[in-house]
Parts: C-alpha cells; sequence; structure tokens
C-alpha cells in the first residue's frame, strides 16, 4: 500500500489526507489487540495465580515419631476406644525433654494433625501385635507448620501476628537438622473427604460426588437430548406446538442456572421429596439445565447429514423411523456426543443449582451410591474458598487445578472427536 | 424383596417378552413359508410385544416413586398415637424426619421409645405399599404383554405400531423443554404469591430498605423485617453494568478485530484461547476475584487515597466482565460473519479502507445482530451467581458508588435459601419472588434478543 501511494498522481491534500485515513485504521488495528491482549493477559493471571497458590497443595508436611505403643495404655477390650493422643503426646516429650509448663507442653502437642491419632489407631487395628513394641512412623504436621515449612510464614511480624510462634520455629529447626521433618507427595489430598482441617481435607468425595451426579445427568439428558432433537428435525409437524417447543428451548438455554435450583428446591425435594444434598437430585436438575444445550447440539447435528441419504433410504423403502435410525442417527452421532461432552463439562462446573439444593453441606464420608449426600467438586471449591485458614487457600487452588484438568480432558476429547470423525460432505 | 429388584425385573420381563414375541413371529412365518408372508419383520413383532408391557409398567413405577414419600406420610400422620399428635405442620415435618431416621438406622440416641413404634409401623406401611405396587406393576405387565402376543399374525401391522409408539415417545421427549419451563413457572410463582400475600407486591418492588431477618418471636425489637427490593435491583444493575462496560468494548473490538484484520495464523491461535475464558467454571472466577483482584483492587484505591470496600462492586463486576467477553465476542463474530461479502467488495472498490469499511458499512449492517448478542450477555450477567456470590457484599446498600459493597438477586436468593430453611416464612420465600423477577427479567431480555437476532438473519437469506 505504501509504495502505491508514493507514487501516486493526485494532489498533496489527497495523500495527506488518505495517510490519515490509513492512520486511524492503524489505530484501530492496535486498539483490536490491545483489546485481545487484555483478555489473553487476564487469563494468564488467573492461571498463573491460580497455579502458583495452589501447586504446593500437592505436597504435605509430614513429622517423623518414635511412638512407644505402651500396654498401659490398651487397656480396655476396644482398641478403637485408647487414648491415642496421650501417645503421640508422651513421644513429643521424650523428644523435647526441657519443655517445661502446660502451655508450652500444648503447643508442642499442637504441631501434630489431629488426624495422626487415627493413623495410630488404624495401625494398631490392623496389626495388634504393634502394642507393646516401639515403632518409628511419619505423621501428618499442623496446616500451620506446613504453612511454616512452605515458606508462606512471614517471620519478621512480630510474634504475636504470627500464626507460628519463635519457641515452635526452634523445635521445627530442630526436626529439620535431625531431618525429622519432610514435605512428601499429599495423598490425603487425593483420597480423603473434607475436613475441618486443612492437612486432613481432600477431594475424593466430591470427585465422586461429581461422578454420580453427572452419570445421572448424563444417562438422562442423553437420551432424552437425542430423541427430542430428532423429533424437531425429522418429524414434528410445522405448527404451533413445535414453535413453542423450540421457543421454550431457545429460552432455556438462556435462562440462569439458579433458576433451575429453585425449580429443584420446589418441586424435586419439597413436593416429590426425594432427599436433599444427593446426587440423585443434583442430577436431575443438571439434566434439565443441560438438556437444551444438548438439543441444540444434536439438532446441528443431525441438519448437517445431507438430504441425500434420506431420500436414498426412503427411495429402497426404508420406513421414516427406520430411516433416521439405520442411516441419519449414525451419521449424526459423533457431533451428538462432541456436543454431549460440551454439555457435560458445563455441568461438571456448574456450582449455583447445587446450592440451592444442598449439596454444599459439610461431608466428610466419601458417598457410595446415588442417594448418599455428597458435595461436587466445584462445591467444594466454594467451600474451601469460604474458610479463612491460609491452609484452605491453597486447597482451594489445587483443587481448582484437578477441576480445571478434568474440563480441559473433556473439552480436548470433543475436539479429538471432532476433528477425527468429522464427515465433510 | 421384590421391590428392590422391581426395575430390573421389569426390563428382564420386557427382554423376555420380546423374546417370544419375536419367536411366535417367526413360527408364524415358517408356517406359512416364509419371513416374506408377514406383514412386519420378527423384531417388530417382539418390540411390539415387549412395549406392550414395559411401558405402561414403567409410567406406573415412575408416578409410584413420585408420590410414594407423599403417600405414606400422609399414612402414618394420620395414625400417629395421642402422644405423639401434634399441632403445626413445621412439628409434623420434624417428627416425620425423626421417624424416617430411625427407620434409616441413623435413629438419634436418648429419643422416644414410642418413635421406635411409630417407625416400625412406617416401614410396614411402607412395605405394603411396596407390595401392592409391585404385584400391580407384574401382574399388569403380564396380562399386556400375553394379550400382545396372542395378537400377533401375519396380517397385524406391528411395524406401524412401533413406529407410531417411538414417534410419540420422542416426542413427549421434546415436550420436556416445555414441562420444564412450567415447572420453573409454577415452582416459583406458587411461592411468590404467598409471599405476595404476606408482604404487598408495592413494599416487595418499590420499597428501599431491606432487611430480610425475621424475629422468631413476634415481641422482638426489630421483627419486622423490610422486604423492599430497590437497594437489591440497584446492586444488580450496577455490578452487570460494569460488567457489560468491560465486555462489550472488549469482546466486540476483539471479535471486528479477529474476523476483519488477523491472519489466519493468529486466529487459529487467539480465538480458541479466548474461548477458554467462557469454559472456566464461574466458581474459579469468584474465588479469583475474592482472593486476588478485590485486594489488588483495595489496595491501588488505598494507594491513590480512595477508600475502596474488599467486597467493591467493582471487583465483581470486572471479573464478570472478562468472563463475558467470550460470550460478546462469539455471539458478534458470527453476525460479522453473515454479512454478506458483496457489501464488503463494493465498499472496497469504491475506494474506502478497511477500517472504513468496518466502521461504515460491517458494522451498521451487523448492529441489530450485535445488540441482540449484547442483550443475551446482559441477561447472563444479571443471572450470573457464584462470581457475586463470593465476591460482592451481603448487605444491601443503596448507593451509586462502585467501590463500596453492593449486593444482587442471585446472592440474596443463595444466602436465603442455604442453610436451615422453613418454608411458612417470608425470609425463604422472598427468595422465590426474587426468582421470579430475576426468571420475567431474563425471559424478557432473552425474548427480544431473539427476535432482533432472528429478524436480522432474515435480511440476507
Amino acid at each position: 500500500m505504501d509504495a502505491q501511494h508514493k507514487e501516486s498522481p493526485f494532489s498533496g491534500e489527497f495523500n495527506k489526507r488518505l495517510k490519515q485515513r490509513y492512520q486511524a485504521q492503524q489505530r484501530f488495528k492496535l486498539l483490536g489487540i490491545s483489546a485481545i491482549m487484555f483478555a489473553l493477559a487476564f487469563l494468564a493471571f488467573l492461571l498463573i495465580t491460580i497455579i502458583s497458590n495452589g501447586y504446593s497443595a500437592f505436597r504435605q508436611t509430614y513429622v517423623e515419631l518414635t511412638v512407644n505403643f505402651e500396654k498401659s495404655i490398651f487397656e480396655g477390650e476396644d482398641l478403637a476406644r485408647a487414648n491415642y493422643q496421650a501417645l503421640i503426646n508422651r513421644a513429643l516429650d521424650e523428644k523435647f525433654p526441657d519443655v517445661e509448663g502446660r502451655r508450652a507442653k500444648r503447643t508442642l502437642h499442637g504441631m501434630i494433625s489431629t488426624g495422626a491419632r487415627y493413623q495410630l489407631m488404624d495401625m494398631v487395628q490392623d496389626d495388634p501385635g504393634l502394642i507393646g513394641t516401639t515403632q518409628t512412623i511419619w505423621v501428618p504436621a499442623d496446616d500451620d507448620i506446613d504453612m511454616f515449612m512452605k515458606g508462606y510464614v512471614d517471620m519478621s511480624q512480630p510474634e504475636s501476628d504470627r500464626r507460628i510462634k519463635d519457641q515452635q520455629a526452634q523445635w521445627i529447626q530442630t526436626w529439620i537438622d535431625n531431618n525429622m521433618i519432610k514435605l512428601r507427595f499429599n495423598r490425603t489430598f487425593f483420597t480423603s473427604g473434607d475436613s475441618r482441617d486443612p492437612e486432613l481435607a481432600g477431594i475424593w468425595a466430591a470427585v465422586k460426588g461429581s461422578f454420580y451426579t453427572l452419570v445421572i445427568t448424563l444417562a438422562l439428558s442423553f437420551p432424552m437430548g437425542v430423541a427430542a432433537a430428532i423429533y424437531l428435525e425429522e418429524f414434528a409437524p410445522v405448527n404451533r406446538i413445535t414453535s413453542l417447543i423450540e421457543i421454550n428451548i431457545n429460552n432455556l438455554a438462556a435462562v440462569p442456572s439458579i433458576i433451575f435450583g429453585l425449580l429443584g428446591l420446589a418441586i424435586f425435594i419439597n413436593f416429590w421429596g426425594i432427599p436433599r444434598s444427593t446426587p440423585l437430585v443434583g442430577g436431575l436438575v443438571l439434566t434439565l439445565m443441560t438438556l437444551p444445550t444438548i438439543i441444540i447440539a444434536a439438532r446441528a447435528s443431525l441438519k448437517s447429514v445431507p438430504p441425500s441419504i434420506r431420500e436414498a433410504a426412503l427411495g429402497v423403502g426404508a420406513s421414516k423411523i427406520q430411516t433416521v435410525f439405520h442411516h441419519v442417527l449414525p451419521l449424526a452421532m459423533p457431533g451428538m456426543l462432541t456436543g454431549t461432552i460440551i454439555g457435560m463439562a458445563q455441568a461438571l462446573g456448574e456450582t449455583a443449582p447445587l446450592l440451592m439444593i444442598g449439596m454444599v453441606a459439610f461431608i466428610v464420608d466419601i458417598p457410595g451410591g446415588f442417594t448418599d449426600p455428597a458435595a461436587a467438586l466445584p462445591v467444594q471449591i466454594y467451600l474451601w474458598a469460604d474458610s479463612p485458614e491460609r491452609g484452605f487457600t491453597e486447597k482451594t487452588s489445587a483443587a481448582i487445578m484437578v477441576l480445571l484438568a478434568f474440563l480441559v480432558t473433556m473439552n480436548a476429547l470433543a475436539v479429538y472427536m471432532r476433528k477425527k470423525f468429522e464427515i465433510t460432505w | 424383596m421384590i421391590y428392590s429388584f422391581l426395575f430390573p425385573l421389569i426390563l428382564l420381563l420386557a427382554a423376555a417378552a420380546f423374546w417370544l414375541g419375536y419367536s411366535r413371529s417367526l413360527k408364524i412365518a415358517d408356517n406359512l413359508g416364509g419371513i416374506k408372508n408377514l406383514h412386519s419383520l420378527p423384531r417388530h413383532y417382539g418390540m411390539m410385544t415387549a412395549l406392550a408391557g414395559l411401558l405402561p409398567a414403567l409410567l406406573i413405577y415412575l408416578i409410584w416413586v413420585s408420590v410414594q414419600t407423599g403417600v405414606v406420610d400422609a399414612r402414618i400422620i394420620s395414625e400417629l398415637p395421642e402422644s405423639l399428635k401434634v399441632e403445626t405442620k413445621g412439628q409434623n415435618a420434624l417428627l416425620l424426619n425423626d421417624i424416617k431416621n430411625t427407620v434409616a438406622g441413623r435413629g438419634s440416641i436418648g429419643h422416644d421409645p414410642a418413635i421406635d413404634e411409630v417407625a416400625q409401623r412406617y416401614k410396614q406401611i411402607r412395605d405394603n405399599y411396596r407390595m401392592v405396587v409391585s404385584a400391580v406393576i407384574l401382574l399388569l405387565m403380564a396380562g399386556l404383554t400375553t394379550y400382545s402376543y396372542r395378537a400377533i399374525s401375519n396380517t397385524l401391522r406391528a411395524r406401524n405400531i412401533v413406529e407410531g409408539i417411538i414417534k410419540t415417545v420422542l416426542m413427549l421427549c421434546s415436550a420436556v423443554a416445555i414441562l420444564t419451563t412450567l415447572g420453573i413457572v409454577l415452582s416459583v410463582l406458587f411461592e411468590s404469591i404467598r409471599f405476595f400475600r404476606i408482604i404487598p407486591i408495592r413494599d416487595f418492588l418499590f420499597g428501599l430498605s431491606w432487611s430480610p431477618q425475621m424475629a422468631i418471636r413476634a415481641d422482638q425489637v426489630g421483627s419486622s423485617g423490610a422486604f423492599g427490593a430497590i437497594p437489591i435491583f440497584a446492586g444488580t444493575f450496577m455490578i452487570a453494568s460494569i460488567a457489560m462496560m468491560v465486555a462489550i468494548p472488549v469482546g466486540l473490538l476483539s471479535a471486528i478485530y479477529l474476523s476483519e484484520f488477523a491472519n489466519k495464523k493468529f486466529r487459529t491461535v487467539a480465538k480458541p484461547l479466548l474461548e477458554i475464558l467462557a469454559g472456566i467454571p464461574t466458581v474459579v472466577y469468584g474465588f479469583f476475584a475474592a482472593l486476588t483482584v478485590a485486594p489488588l483492587i483495595r489496595d491501588a484505591g488505598g494507594f491513590i487515597g480512595l477508600s475502596v470496600a474488599s467486597e467493591s462492586a467493582l471487583a465483581a463486576g470486572l471479573v464478570m466482565g472478562i468472563m463475558i467477553i467470550p460470550f460478546v465476542s462469539s455471539l458478534s463474530d458470527d453476525v460479522i460473519h453473515a454479512v454478506p461479502q458483496a457489501l464488503r467488495d463494493g465498499s472496497y472498490g469504491l475506494g474506502a479502507t478497511k477500517f472504513e469499511t468496518v466502521r461504515y458499512v460491517i458494522f451498521p449492517a451487523a448492529l441489530p445482530g450485535i445488540v441482540g448478542g449484547i442483550l443475551l450477555a446482559v441477561s447472563r450477567a444479571v443471572g450470573e451467581t457464584m462470581i457475586v456470590v463470593m465476591a460482592a457484599g451481603l448487605a444491601a446498600n443503596l448507593t451509586a458508588n462502585p467501590l463500596e459493597a453492593v449486593t444482587t438477586v442471585t446472592v440474596q436468593i443463595v444466602t436465603l435459601l442455604v442453610g436451615d430453611q422453613e418454608f411458612d416464612s417470608p425470609k425463604t420465600l422472598a427468595a422465590f419472588a426474587l426468582g421470579l423477577i430475576l426468571f420475567i427479567f431474563t425471559l424478557c431480555l432473552n425474548a427480544i434478543a431473539l427476535y432482533v437476532v432472528r429478524k436480522y438473519r432474515e435480511q440476507y437469506e
């Protein structure tokens, strides 16, 4: 362009104007690029924040304890009732014999997670032969110690403002010097349910809850969505009822998700009496929410099958139903599946309607079925995000990373399927 | 015992019926000298036999499953011994809860032994009903299957019957959309009407103060509660406006740039990246807004001497705007693509630069579609829940200052409904009234948007 208007036969005035016009275009292009860059920069900022906050949650601080399983503790018949905390406290006292005074001792005992005693209990119940022996085991540290080991505690602040006191820092230093404290892979995070203590909290219960919910959603919304799409695309006569259905579907696709939660609360829970907080009712609500998405995708997919296929089938004597089910549907299936996966990904990330139907309860037990109370992964994120402990911020970010990993996998699968099975006519 | 296997049993019986019908039609065909003498294929006869029993059985099963709690509850309430009789509905609900917990083996320690007895009775009633229903379903299936089995003959138009049934099922599936809308309307409408009986609709729509806390006892101070929703509407409007101020320019500019100026390579990279923004769950945005953006804005405000609330409308609106960018940009992209190439070519032919073509030809031609897309985006901003629940305030503040904390319709619905609920108090019912307003508002926006978009699209087709 530049070369052309240098040789332009037109007047200087014209060239000046032309230059201005191109400058305006340049400014506009710059504006466009900066808009995109703004959005992408924000995306990068978000992901970096989440990852830098959350990656440390995959490792957890463990402390080595030499526990003497004294016989005197296990006097009673019931192994579950023994005072395991006393074992831990004694082990700590032996390690730091010069700690005097009740307060100092309590601080010292508080440095080990309250989950440690259950760990001991499980050990003894598995193998009662341990009683009377001395074992060296690794137990999880309290979340404050964990935060300190990960460098989140600012030791330059005055002592009263810190979660870790000078004395505790000294003890930790002793552990570090003796190689008795270290960061290990955090298995608890992937295998346990929610907990009030960040060091014991895990996402497995929420993942399972989400899984059960999505199974219901998929089992209901896929067949129903495909059936509805087939009817509307292949059979529906052009009349008022059909257009009413179409308007309804388009509208439902844009209704705020929280409204579906209200529907679930009023009809599924209060009217039908389905138990609250269960994957069953969550799945029903998410089914209604994802149906429009699936119907719209399935219809687009049916539309893309050329009419010649239908005409050929009808021409050799197939009935309308046979044409659709034997010829059109198999060709449209990849597109339908892609749309379904995307709908499922949406359902997996959805939180608001689940809050309405009580899936926000604090649930420690890992759900074992469709009618057990359960949380879902995004709801777990919401719950943890509300917790004040610094340890939960880390866990929240880590849970978000897990959720995003699921979503990325599902969307990648959808893209792969679209590429692999795409038919160009 | 039969009951827990009822559903699989129904399916099993249907499979058996299919096989029966299938083999009977084959036998008839053999007698007549081959399948060609049958009206339909053997599998159509099989399917007809199976569906004859299956559909009514499933229908009864579904109806029973959805009403059984209500029926059994009503029976047990009417049979309660004198010692347990209670006055109100709320107490009844508590009692039922106790009974059900005992039945499920989760009874609280030290509870009334009378409850144990009632729980036994409850179990008995429930099991009796289940027996009756199972028997009805199985007998009905057997009868209908036999009937259709007997009806099989070489002239029976089994395919037409089966196809008619399939078509009806397909139609019913698509009618679920209407049922859903109906369900939404009914569920919010009834509770809202109950709410408006307690709180006049004028006070709700035009009242200036919102504090839904109702006292438990009538004589407590400040027991009345206030249900004026104007501060909530104002807060919703403010956050949505901030979001749109971010989303419209950024979304529109990136759509125009990507479709008219960018080279193919840049487009194939940038477009999916932008769409990632739409795929991130809103709870993640909420966490990000509350933990990163809000403190950042507060600190920045403090740096230049402004006092910013830690749950400022600005933070929630800004993050919500980012979330809506891909929504605006992909909808605008669609309409810009729908502008015919001839319009562009005409403009270039007259000597316009690319920018001038965009500014004077494409943008005006695409404007109705863009407006429709923006309306859809607004409805999404208004109905967005998680970002505002996590990053916006709870107190209803009537203010025009985006640096203060405001609350929104969705935040109030969530706070009113999460936790313990009592379905007679205006506090809970208010959530449904807010839901009704939200539903009507978004419905109108969507209707207008769809109308505008559709009308525009027809111009070039």
